[in-house]
């Protein structure tokens, strides 16, 4: 059942270039969510499993790394494991007329992995989020100043919320 | 779905060794695409495939790595995203978290020291769905709820300096 492929499920786009349909997509998704296997040739043990040639599926996933629906292919570390003990959600209630602009510096520091803009809710006002690591507090607590003055009097007012335990994890990763 | 339950995920250091450090050092960026990717690999890190792909499986399975392979970015193919909070008693803590890591669609749920105490991801194919997974929790746990879906992302992503 391997070897072959199914050419309804792959189209050529303008350049002549196969692009998979949704269809694909969504199980090349759910077939590499759980990550890659560790054997010597994964992409071919993979493509198998997909019906479609090593070669396709290697195609395809250059085009998903171009088109940035793959942002990489790589490990995942955790950081408690490496020693960021320190993991803090910092929130900040930020002027709308900036948040744009000072998102994007927020976003820019090294020590921060996640930067969002959200809307603000009841009895929460904060519209920006910013994750920091560090691996002791007083590391954190220099972040956390550093993002202070950045924002400056654009910022009324702030939060830090620590993660006491991971609930749930799934190899799913935004 | 793939996933890891608390008792998996070490929340404090793990030893590692030097050898184990480059590898993941290496592996934060980019892993080849091509036939034989563990063998690309082993040139780069004057090592052999063999060592490269047990080092992984032994990182795996003590939980230094949560994860190998690629990271899609499911809202460029479609799906939806959303953080969403809960502001749970104390006393129904296990219990309201039991019922929302029961979901599928529930990616992460971590407990945070705040008054809004649990915080997890929602990632759905379409907007209705997630709006409906979440009224669906809601419903059930029947606690102080927010539904926060990004309006601008600007940074995923983090190259841990190991």
């Amino acid at each position: 059942m391997w070897g072959y492929t199914l050419i309804s499920e792959l189209e050529l786009d303008a350049s002549g270039a196969y692009v998979a349909t949704p269809e694909l997509l969504s199980r090349i998704v759910s077939e590499l969510q759980c990550g890659l296997p560790l054997s010597d040739r994964p992409y071919r043990e993979v493509a198998n499993r997909l019906s479609i040639s090593e070669k396709q599926l290697m195609n395809l996933l250059r085009g998903m790394l171009r088109d940035g629906s793959i942002r990489r292919i790589g490990v995942v570390p955790n950081h408690y494991a490496l020693g960021y003990t320190h993991n803090l959600m910092t929130v900040w209630d930020v002027d709308d007329l900036h948040a744009e602009r000072l998102g994007q510096k927020v976003g820019e520091l090294c020590f921060v992995s996640h930067c969002y803009l959200r809307p603000r809710a009841n009895a929460w006002p904060y519209n920006l989020f910013a994750m920091v690591h560090g691996k002791t507090q007083t590391e954190v607590d220099i972040q956390k100043q550093q993002i202070c003055e950045l924002l400056g009097d654009t910022c009324t007012d702030y939060s830090s919320l620590r993660s006491t335990k991971i609930l749930k994890k799934t190899g799913l990763r935004i | 779905m793939c996933s890891a339950q608390v008792s998996s995920i070490p929340q404090d250091s793990v030893e590692i060794s030097t050898y184990q450090r480059n590898l993941i050092q290496q592996l934060q960026s980019d892993f080849p695409i091509c036939e034989e990717p563990f063998e690309a690999l082993a040139g780069r890190l004057d090592s052999s495939s063999e060592e490269i792909k047990d080092a992984i499986a032994t990182l795996k399975e003590n939980g230094v790595l949560t994860r190998f392979g690629p990271l899609f970015d499911i809202e460029k193919l479609g799906g939806c995203f959303s953080l969403c909070a809960l502001a749970v008693p104390s006393e129904r803590f296990d219990s309201v978290a039991e019922i929302v890591n029961s979901y599928d669609e529930v990616a992460h749920n971590y407990a945070r020291d705040h008054e809004w105490n649990m915080w997890f991801v929602l990632a759905t194919k379409s907007p209705e769905s997630l709006q409906s997974c979440f009224d669906n929790i809601v419903f059930r746990v029947n606690c102080p709820s927010m539904n926060l879906p990004k309006r601008r992302e600007f940074f995923v992503g983090l190259h841990f300096d190991i």
